[in-house]
C-alpha cells in the first residue's frame, strides 16, 4: 500500500509545526537553561539574564508569539515513505511557510542576494531549505529548526591542519577548533549556545551533519564512545571560558555540545561548527495517514 | 535599576557606567543595516528630530497590522557590530544618546560614546516576546516599502524596556574585558 498524501492536511499540520517551533522552546533546552541558572552566582548578571530568557520562553508559549524576532532560516530535515513525492511535500511546506509568515509566526526573512529585495513571505531560492531522506515507516517525519542570523554568522568551518591553532588532523585538533569558535563568538551567537559539530565530509555535507546534531536531545549520549568523551570534555571546558549568557560573563557559555562524523577524502579534514543560540527552536512532527504528533 | 525617560540629557547619560541596569520609557527609533547606510549617505532631515536625545534600537521586529494599526509581536535586538563603520558618525550627526542592540560594538563607537556623551545598551538577545510587550505604541514607520519590515525605521513608544549598560562614556566596555579574559583561558586550552 502506498502512502496517500493529503496535502491540505499536511499544510495545516506544518503551519502548526512552524508555530510550535517559533513560540515553544523544547523542554530539554529549558531544563538545560534552568540547570545553568541554578549554577550561576546569586545577584550576577548571568543569573538575571537566564531568568529573563526563561520568563520570555514562558510568555512566548502563553501568547503564541515568537520567542525571538529573528525567526531565522527554516531548515527542514524530512524523512518520507517510499513513493511519496518530494516535490509535493516541498510545495506544501512552501505554502505552509507563507501562511505562517502571514500569521506572524515568522518574520519575512528571505532577501534576494542580488537585488536586496525581501520577498516578504520567507520563500525564494533555497528558502526554505530542505533535506530529504527515505525510510520504510508509513509516515512523513519533518524535523524543523529555526536558526537565527546571529548564530549562523558565528558558525564556522576549519580545514585541518590549522597552523594558527596548532591543530592536527585528529580529535585533539577538532577540540581546538571548537574552543576557538566559541571564544571568537563571545556573546554574539546569543550564548549560551548549543554547538553542533560535523567532523569530515566535504564543506557542504560537513555542515549538514553539524546542523543535524542540533536535533539531538540535550540529555542524550553519543553512541560512539570517543565522540561522547569529546562532547563531555568540550562541554566542561567551554563553560570555563567565562563568557556567560549574552557574553556578560558567567559559568553558562554552552548548553550542549553534539558531535557527528562523516567519511572524508584522504586529502581533506573539515571541522564544521553550527552554533545555535539559546533559543534553540526545533520540533519534530510525525505525520501518518490518520494522525499527527509533535515532539 | 535606573529609570530613564526618553529623550535623555547628556548629563544623565554621562552618569551611567558599565553594569548598570536601566529601564527605558519614552520614544525611540529602530534602525539596522539599510537605515544606517541611508543616514550616512543621504543625511535625511526627516529623522533628525526623532533621533535627537534618544535611543536607536538595532532591531528588526515581527509586526502585525490590524485595522490599519501596527503592533510589535516580537522585538529583540540584532547584532550591533555590523553598524560599527557608521554608528559613531550617526550618533554625532543626529544627537543620539544611546545605541541599543546586542553583542556590543568596537573602538570607533566606544570613542564616539566618550567624545559625544553616549552609552551602548545591551538588550537580551532572543527575549523578543517580553521586549515587544514593552512596546506600547507604534507611532510611525519610515522607509517601510523600500527597506522591508525588518530594516524599516519604526518609531515606537516603550515603557519599562530593560537593558544593561555594557559600554559607557568613560571608555569602558564589558565586551572587551570579558573577551580579554576568555581569550587567555582559550589559549591555555588550545596550546597546552
Amino acid at each position: 500500500m502506498s502512502f496517500q498524501l493529503d496535502t491540505n492536511r499536511l499544510r495545516d499540520a506544518v503551519v502548526e509545526l512552524i508555530r510550535m517551533a517559533s513560540t515553544q522552546l523544547p523542554e530539554d533546552v529549558i531544563q538545560a537553561m534552568v540547570a545553568g541558572r541554578d549554577r550561576e552566582d546569586e545577584g550576577s548578571p548571568a543569573k538575571s539574564v537566564l531568568n529573563f530568557m526563561l520568563r520570555n520562553a514562558e510568555e512566548a508559549k502563553k501568547n503564541s508569539t515568537p520567542i525571538c524576532q529573528d525567526t531565522g532560516t527554516n531548515i527542514h530535515y524530512i524523512t518520507i515513505p517510499v513513493g511519496v513525492s518530494m516535490r509535493a511535500v516541498q510545495q506544501t511546506i512552501v505554502e505552509a511557510t507563507q501562511i505562517a509568515t502571514e500569521k506572524a509566526y515568522l518574520r519575512p526573512n528571505a532577501v534576494d542576494s542580488v537585488t536586496g529585495k525581501n520577498t516578504g513571505d520567507n520563500t525564494g531560492e533555497m528558502a526554505p531549505y530542505f533535506h530529504f531522506e527515505e525510510w520504510d515507516e508509513p509516515a512523513i517525519k519533518i524535523q524543523l529548526a529555526l536558526k537565527g542570523g546571529g548564530s549562523e554568522n558565528v558558525s564556522a568551518q576549519y580545514k585541518l591542519p590549522d597552523n594558527r591553532l596548532n591543530a592536527g588532523r585528529n580529535l585533539e585538533g577538532v577540540y581546538k577548533c571548537i574552543i576557538d569558535t566559541v571564544n571568537s563568538a563571545q556573546g554574539l551567537g546569543c550564548a549560551p549556545g548549543v554547538i553542533g559539530i560535523g567532523i569530515g565530509g566535504d564543506r557542504a555535507s560537513g555542515m549538514l551533519i553539524a546542523k543535524k546534531q542540533l536535533f539531538r536531545l540535550m540529555t542524550d549520549t553519543n553512541p560512539d564512545e570517543k565522540l561522547a568523551e569529546l562532547e563531555t570534555r568540550l562541554y566542561d571546558d567551554l563553560n570555563t571560558l567565562g563568557i556567560g549568557p549574552m557574553g556578560f560573563g558567567g559559568k553558562t557559555t554552552v548548553l550542549g555540545v553534539k558531535v557527528g562524523a562523516a567519511h572524508r577524502l584522504p586529502a581533506s579534514f573539515f571541522v564544521s561548527i553550527a552554533y545555535m543560540c539559546w533559543a534553540d527552536r526545533r520540533h519534530t512532527m510525525t505525520f501518518t495517514e490518520t494522525e499527527v504528533t509533535y515532539d | 535599576m535606573i529609570s530613564l525617560q526618553l529623550p535623555v540629557s547628556e548629563e544623565q547619560i554621562r552618569k551611567l557606567k558599565i553594569g548598570d541596569e536601566v529601564s527605558l520609557t519614552g520614544t525611540m527609533v529602530t534602525g539596522r543595516d539599510a537605515a544606517h547606510v541611508w543616514m550616512i549617505d543621504e543625511k535625511p532631515e526627516e529623522v533628525r528630530e526623532l533621533l535627537n536625545g534618544t535611543v536607536i534600537y538595532h532591531c528588526g521586529p515581527v509586526v502585525s497590522k490590524k485595522d490599519g494599526k501596527w503592533t510589535f509581536v516580537a522585538a529583540g535586538p540584532t547584532t550591533s557590530i555590523r553598524e560599527e563603520p557608521y554608528q559613531g558618525d550617526i550618533m554625532k550627526e543626529y544627537g543620539l544618546r544611546a545605541v541599543m542592540g546586542k553583542g556590543g560594538m568596537g573602538e570607533k563607537t566606544l570613542a564616539a560614546l566618550k567624545e559625544h556623551g553616549g552609552v551602548y545598551l545591551h538588550a537580551v538577545g532572543g527575549a523578543a516576546t517580553i521586549q515587544a510587550q514593552s512596546v506600547k505604541n507604534v507611532q510611525d514607520v519610515i522607509k517601510l516599502e523600500e527597506f522591508g519590515v525588518p530594516e524599516a525605521m519604526w518609531v515606537i513608544d516603550v515603557e519599562d524596556f530593560r537593558a544593561v549598560v555594557t559600554m559607557d562614556s568613560h571608555g569602558n566596555s564589558i565586551h572587551k574585558t570579558i573577551k580579554d579574559a576568555s581569550t587567555k583561558i582559550a589559549e591555555k586550552l588550545i596550546h597546552r
